[in-house]
């Protein structure tokens, strides 16, 4: 279930606001993913328009950009929702029972990997190792490390979310 | 600056915080205030001890008393006995796993006492966040002599001396590919850190740049002089925000004490480093992929020759090595690369760190001697497989090691000891493994790591490593025949050989060496259909012992396709085979063991 997201006016990234990140690097290509990163960071996901408006700043064709940015797991080109749940997919994580627990988010949620829920509240990834492995199995929910999970546990986390 | 009685070291490392220990140390300065103790008594917030299973986690200096699980509520009780009573609070020392005894110290711990620490001799004893910590601990003095008294060469003879070699996977000699980058042709060079540390199951990388990240900028600076370079750079994943945000206060740090920036120690010696934050490639943690991510390009690899420390970043000469490798610089520079060889096995000097999880009673990172055997680290220091449950397996080096069974236990863990039985020291990720865990879905599990983060660029990574794991598959769903066993020997045999980068050449590793020892759980799969681990959910059916059974009817109100049915007029549940998804949920939340798994 991929979720469409209706473009509103007011949503749309403001070029100003990439422009103020543009400003603070060097423009050269070695700024290409600091400069998306903070984009990100700022708009919660990459919009073409900033792709576009950052590919000009560089000097860098758009397709490069594009391709840079297709390259690596963490860039969005879709927003996401307020709340990101991580769910780690480590070896120690593995181990300790993370397949159940990512069973147990995706059951609670009612959305799969890389999708958010309708009112955009939460939206579920999984990573590679958080680096709390002695705390297996865990997860990262909305910034704060959530260490030892259960299915019960995963289930009171999530206990007032509407699907 | 008040006198103060005792130091009280509070853990703030990545798992600590995780636990809660930040609403600890606000508790323990109000109490400390409200008994007018403040004066006598110092909070200082570390890096992580190590014992991450155990936080949030105390340790009150001089007596190196060793609190943990601390909670808020705790805290006046502890601040009452430990300080006005003066007498060690019992309810929350640990307690020993052989004899029940309280242990009181952090000496008197197993856990500590078998360790021997360098990499991590500050971390958990110092604020990271404090240069003036790191300075009054020798910090930066290594750089200063370095930079006034001594030469390059001076530097890379005492680095050869030592025996160290690189601790991100490869175990390259330290010295000899400083020399290469010292004697490279060029004007320009560059010193990189590569903290992207990609093993899933690894973590010391972090905890050094969260406890003691200036250790890793001095070491860098000399780097840079011995290389003579003037610009280094960090690659962090962006997984780690502490580790990014605590190493980026630090460089700030730095720079204003003066030990980064132009013409250190009044020399004509100028040296400064930049972060650059992963965007979540594992293949990046391979040293040509992450240059090119720095430079701002896809992170893939390239063919190596030439070396990056003939041609990195933007063509130039540059030196990359890994967290703990700079990690090891400044005790070798202070004491001398003798000291540092008499550490160890002859060909793995020093000590590595293992990141050590999964079924074991005390994770956690722990520091050893090259050398110490398998068992001293699962039973002395991690206190054993709990749970009544025996050791199977450990796993070391992550996506590109390999297995080591029950009867390798003694095995020195070093770097040919492990390469002999077919694994590798790796990053040092160690992940223990009960009679719980099923060997072939641990070899899927990597492979299915290896397939998402294969760059793409040559096909028998990428097309090799699919295959491989559509057969690992068919084995866990009991689907496979006895010729897809030959079939995967075949293909990771193929793959091995004929990728570009070290991700393929090495991805079949898990799958061959859990062929290796565990072939017999490979036939169970095919040949019966059976997974003797209980684990692969194709091979496993879930149903109500109704003996057992009281009724309670928390299975059937938790199981999410509805399938378990009360049997009419008895008090016992009864769980519908065909539409059993085999979550296993039932299992879990039945308090009577009514539920059971075969
Ligand atoms: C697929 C792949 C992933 C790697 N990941 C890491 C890593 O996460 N951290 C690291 O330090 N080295 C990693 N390496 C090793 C680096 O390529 C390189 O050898 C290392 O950074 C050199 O530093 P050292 O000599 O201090 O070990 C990786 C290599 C490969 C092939
Ligand atoms: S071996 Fe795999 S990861 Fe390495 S270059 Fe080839 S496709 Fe990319
Ligand atoms: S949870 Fe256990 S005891 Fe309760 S109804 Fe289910 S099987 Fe029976
Ligand atoms: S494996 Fe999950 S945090 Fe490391």
């Amino acid at each position: 279930m991929a979720v469409e997201i209706a473009a509103t006016g007011s949503g749309a990234p403001s070029e100003s606001q990439v422009g103020a990140i543009l400003a603070k690097h060097p423009a050269e290509r070695s700024a290409l993913i600091p400069i998306l990163q903070e984009v990100q960071a700022k708009l919660g996901y990459l919009p073409e328009e900033a792709m576009c408006q950052v590919a000009e700043a560089l000097g860098v064709p758009e397709a490069n950009v594009y391709g840079v940015a297709s390259f690596y797991a963490q860039f969005r080109f879709a927003p996401i929702g307020r709340k990101q749940v991580h769910v780690c997919r480590g070896t120690a994580c593995h181990v300790g029972g993370a397949p159940k627990i990512l069973a147990e988010v995706k059951e609670r949620l009612g959305i799969g990997e890389g999708e958010s829920t309708p009112d955009r509240e939460y939206s579920l990834e999984t990573v590679a190792c958080i680096g709390c492995c002695a705390l297996a199995p865990c997860a990262v929910v909305d910034g704060k490390v959530e260490a030892k999970l259960t299915p019960k546990k995963v289930r009171e986390l999530f206990q007032g979310v509407q699907r | 600056m008040p006198a103060y009685r005792s130091t009280v070291l509070l853990c703030a490392g990545g798992g600590c915080i995780s636990c809660g220990c930040l609403p600890v140390r606000e508790a323990m300065e109000a109490e400390l205030k409200r008994r007018n103790l403040a004066d006598e008594v110092r909070v200082v917030q570390t890096g992580c001890v190590g014992s991450c299973d155990l936080g949030p986690v105390l340790i009150v200096y001089p007596d190196e008393v060793f609190y943990q699980k601390v909670s808020p509520g705790d805290v006046p009780k502890l601040v009452d006995e430990h300080f006005l009573k003066g007498r060690v609070f019992e309810r929350l020392l640990v307690k020993s796993a052989e004899t029940d005894n309280l242990i009181a110290t952090q000496r008197e711990f197993a856990f500590f006492n078998k360790q021997v620490k360098i990499v991590l001799e500050n971390c958990g004893v110092i604020d990271p966040e404090n240069i003036e910590e790191y300075v009054a601990r020798g910090g930066y003095l290594a750089l200063g002599q370095v930079i006034s008294e001594r030469t390059p060469e001076w530097v890379i003879e005492e680095l050869k001396k030592s025996g160290l070699r690189g601790r991100g996977g490869a175990g390259f000699p330290a010295g000899t590919k400083w020399d290469f980058v010292r004697k490279a042709p060029g004007e320009r060079k560059y010193v990189v850190c590569n903290a992207d540390e990609g093993d899933p199951g690894a973590f010391m990388d972090r905890s050094v740049l969260e406890g003691d990240p200036h250790r890793v900028l001095e070491a860098m600076a000399i780097a840079g002089f011995a290389a003579s370079a003037d610009q280094g750079y960090i690659y962090v994943r962006a997984e780690y925000p502490l580790a990014i945000r605590r190493t980026r206060r630090a460089i700030q740090q730095a720079r204003e004490a003066g030990f980064l920036g132009r013409n250190l120690f009044e020399s004509s010696f100028s040296f400064d480093i930049d972060i650059r934050v992963g965007a979540g490639a594992f293949v990046c943690g391979e040293e040509t992929a992450l240059l090119a991510s720095i430079e701002g390009k896809r992170g893939i690899p390239r063919p190596r020759p030439p070396f990056p420390a003939v041609s990195g970043l933007w063509g130039k000469p540059t030196l990359i090595n890994n967290v703990e490798t700079y990690a090891c610089i400044v005790p070798i520079i202070t004491r001398g690369g003798d000291w540092y060889a008499s550490i160890g096995t002859e060909k793995s000097k020093g000590t590595k760190v293992f990141a050590l999880a999964g079924k074991i009673r005390n994770t956690g990172l722990v520091e050893v001697p090259m050398g110490t055997t398998l068992r001293e680290i699962v039973y002395d220091i991690g206190g054993g497989v709990p749970n009544g449950r025996k050791f199977k397996a450990a796993q070391t080096g992550g996506p590109s090691g390999g297995c080591i069974p029950a009867e390798h236990l003694d095995i020195p863990m070093d770097y040919e000891s492990l390469a002999k039985v077919g694994s590798i020291v790796g990053s040092g990720g160690l992940i223990i493994m009960d009679e719980d865990s099923c060997m072939v879905d641990v070899a899927k599990f990597f492979m299915e790591f290896c397939t998402d983060e294969s760059c793409g660029k040559c096909p028998p990574c990428r097309v090799g490593t699919r295959q491989i794991y559509g057969l690992l598959d068919k084995i866990t769903k009991g689907e496979a025949r006895i010729e897809d066993l030959h079939l995967l020997e075949e293909l990771c045999g193929m793959v091995k050989e004929s990728s570009l980068c070290g991700l393929g050449q090495t991805a079949p590793n898990p799958v061959l060496s859990t062929l290796r020892y565990f072939r017999d759980e490979y036939l169970e799969h095919i040949v019966d259909r059976r997974c003797p681990a209980k684990v692969c959910p194709s091979l496993i059916r879930y149903s109500i012992d109704e003996a057992a059974c009281t009724g309670c009817s928390l299975c059937a109100r938790n199981c999410p396709e509805n399938t378990i049915f009360k049997v009419e007029d008895q008090k016992k549940y009864r769980i519908d085979p065909a539409r059993c998804v085999k979550c296993g949920v039932c299992f879990d939340v039945c308090r009577f063991g009514a539920v059971v798994k075969s």
